[in-house]
């Protein structure tokens, strides 16, 4: 038994962790108990804990082929290996969440977003099949069209353990980005800015929650792959390299979390993006990846663990349901130190978490007053219509999940598929799924 | 140096980890196991990742009279040769069952001293080269918990050692690995200390940093050398009472 969490190590919950090195072996552990595949660990909740068993994908991490920007690699395999591998030769993932140490078969069952989903859709839009072992341990090759493609993206696992996939990348003349900041100053002049730039390949904004002066004043950070022609002279394309990650080795103290303080730090971000606001040139990770740059940023928050909260709200509902979300962040005073707004494009699939509209995602310290607060956020994302990211869920109660009318089909075709038997984790259980 | 690399016992979790550091450093790799063609996904991800050329090779460390013939048959005599054949066995089994017992000390110590022995002298001839031998902890004092596991290691600890001693006029380098805990198939189901267990992948970047560096012995993580030394040090009257 191994004492494990996801990313936000809340909740913590003793497992049996399998580790699969083969197909052989996951055949094995589908046959002997219930079980969840487990990636890297990146989700933020109990996505990937099951005490009965906890399938540790990590050691199936080998690619398979690469030709003409078509990867085709096992479930283990890092979207940091990808681009390691292949950003040096000209080629990036379409789609890449904010972390670069998601797996592949994470990336998948999560259906990730980036920061260009308004243009390009989610991770699905890169994935040409997906290998997926069954509850009777046979294996299906799920292609877009196919039902089973379409409840697997999104799907969290619960459809069968995902073993390997053929993705698109997308040729790129350099390893940088040309970011464009815009400092704002409220909250509605944040989202005309974002309708704005609706052709900017990458954009995101942060976004102040704090209940202090500069409440709503946000940086819109737009960017586009930058060409050649964008580089000074003597900077070469490719210069990829592995950064040493600074390691947190222990939780900050609690105090860091209080209001004045955050309030402080707020304002400091705000004031010294808007004196840099403009026009710059950024590497591929600071841009995509400013917090991998800290190995275990998540044990900033102590020992309790931390919650992120993650909704979408559609287009005609997103200014008043977001303006009321913020509000009530405020009044809290739970303290919120990374609060990201994002513009979403079209929904895709069966039951993937983006929909046309915005999403804010925010994290939280795990106590009481921050699940009570969720619990209103929650309240105000349903009467907006919005729904929740299940990578980010920790605490949903079934009853938040179940208003989204999707996940009783998802849980329905579960059921008579023979799936929610085999394939079940702390979440779905939660959840209901 | 690009020269190939010859990985034996290629199925391991270590030897999965020190092929990727050699290939990544530009080396063409040649990987030989039992049944070697199930190693085909292991080549692709090395073609794939790093654009070397990798072989695959079957050999089998217990069969000694094939040795020779089988490093003739390889498609050229490797620069570097990294020896990761070991087999762990159940303590217990091999307490009860002393063919048991000899299957772990073949596996750990005659079956690879064999196949280096071959290399070795091939090595020599040509006046080049460099050995490296994966050997544990374990043989560094015999203890109550894996000590037929642990004879073997010592074993093979002496004969990288000796090895070493004959071949440092000849142009011939040996590198002997003493890796303590790893995160690979081996420990699968047992609970051990974080600070003490590796990663496959440092002990692959390790590896690599021997062979060029030509280091003689490493302890991966190196803690262990510190904690081996301890144990080997503790008086046998009082040794022998304890539990490690």
């Amino acid at each position: 038994m191994s004492r494990i969490g996801g990313w936000g190590r809340f909740p913590m919950a003793d497992c049996k962790v399998v580790t699969a090195r083969s197909e052989g072996d996951v055949a094995a552990a589908v046959q002997a108990a219930p079980l969840i595949a487990r990636g890297n660990g990146r989700a933020y909740g109990d996505a990937a804990l099951n005490p009965g068993q906890t399938l540790d994908m990590t050691g199936m991490d080998r690619m398979l082929s690469f030709e003409d920007g078509v990867l085709v690699a096992e479930a283990g395999v890092l979207l940091a290996d990808i681009i390691h591998t292949f950003l040096p030769r000209g080629w990036f993932p379409w789609v890449t969440p904010g972390t670069k140490y998601v797996s592949l078969g994470g990336a998948i069952a999560a259906d990730v977003h980036g920061k260009n989903h308004h243009l390009d859709g989610s991770f699905r839009a890169c994935v040409d099949w997906v290998d997926v072992m069954g509850p009777d341990g046979e294996v299906t090759r799920a292609r877009p069209g196919d039902d089973l493609f379409d409840w697997t993206l999104g799907g969290m696992g619960l459809t069968g353990v995902i073993l390997r996939a053929q993705i698109r990348l997308r040729t790129v003349e350099t390893m940088y980005i040309a970011q464009e900041t815009r400092a704002l100053t409220s909250l509605s002049e944040t989202l005309d800015a974002f309708g704005d730039t609706l052709d900017a390949p990458y954009s995101v904004a942060w976004i102040d929650c704090s209940d202090g002066p500069h409440h709503g004043h946000s940086l819109l950070l737009l960017g586009r792959h930058a060409t050649e022609d964008d580089l000074p002279s003597r900077w070469r394309p490719f210069n990829v390299q592995r950064k040493r990650k600074l390691p947190v080795p222990f939780g900050a103290p609690p105090f860091l979390f209080r209001g004045l303080w955050l309030r402080a730090l707020n304002g400091i971000y705000w004031r010294r993006g808007a004196r840099r606001a403009g026009h710059a040139l950024v590497d591929w990770d600071s841009y995509f990846y400013p917090l991998d740059a800290l190995a275990n940023w998540n044990r900033l928050y102590g020992q309790q663990g931390f919650l992120q909260f993650q909704c979408a709200l559609p287009q005609e509902n997103s200014a008043t349901g977001l303006a009321e979300l913020m509000d009530t962040i405020a009044e809290a005073r739970v303290g919120s130190v990374l609060s990201v707004l994002k513009r979403f494009g079209p929904q895709s699939g069966h039951f993937s978490f983006p929909m046309p509209g915005y999403t804010l995602a925010l994290d939280f310290p795990a106590s009481e007053r921050s699940l009570e607060l969720m619990s209103r956020l929650d309240d105000i994302t349903l009467a907006h219509g919005g729904r929740f990211y299940l990578a980010k869920d920790a605490r949903m109660p079934e009853a938040v999940a179940k208003a989204d009318p999707r996940a009783e089909a998802f849980a329905a075709m579960r059921k008579q598929a023979g799936l929610s038997e085999r394939f079940t984790s702390l979440q779905s259980e939660r959840l209901g799924l | 140096m690009s020269g190939p690399v010859l990985i034996l016992g290629a199925a391991s979790g270590i030897a999965r980890a020190v092929s990727r550091s050699f290939a990544e450093a530009g080396h063409p790799i040649q990987l030989a196991a039992r049944n070697a063609s199930r190693l085909e996904d292991d080549a692709a991800d090395l073609r794939t990742r790093f654009g070397v050329e990798v072989t695959l090779h079957d050999f089998d460390a217990l069969t000694l009279d094939s040795h020779g013939a089988f490093v003739d048959g390889l498609p050229a005599l490797p620069e570097v040769t990294i020896c990761a054949v070991g087999a762990m066995g159940e303590q217990s089994q091999s307490e009860a069952d002393p063919q048991a017992a000899a299957h772990v000390m073949r596996s750990n110590f005659e079956g690879p001293a064999s196949v280096l022995a071959h290399l070795a002298n091939r090595m020599e001839t040509r006046g080049s080269g460099t050995i490296v031998g994966i050997s544990s902890v374990a043989g560094d004092r015999g203890r109550a918990s894996n000590y037929v596991y642990g004879s073997a290691k010592a074993g093979f600890t002496a004969f990288l050692s000796g090895l070493r001693n004959r071949l440092a006029k000849k142009g011939v380098h040996v590198v002997t690995v003493q890796p303590g805990f790893v995160r690979t198939v081996m420990l699968d189901g047992m609970e051990t200390p974080g600070p003490l267990t590796a990663e496959p992948e440092e002990v692959g970047a390790a590896v690599l940093n021997a062979v060029q560096k030509q280091k003689n012995v490493i302890y991966t993580r190196s803690i262990w050398r510190l904690v081996m030394a301890v144990i080997r040090n503790i008086p046998e009257p009082v040794f022998k009472k304890t539990s490690l």
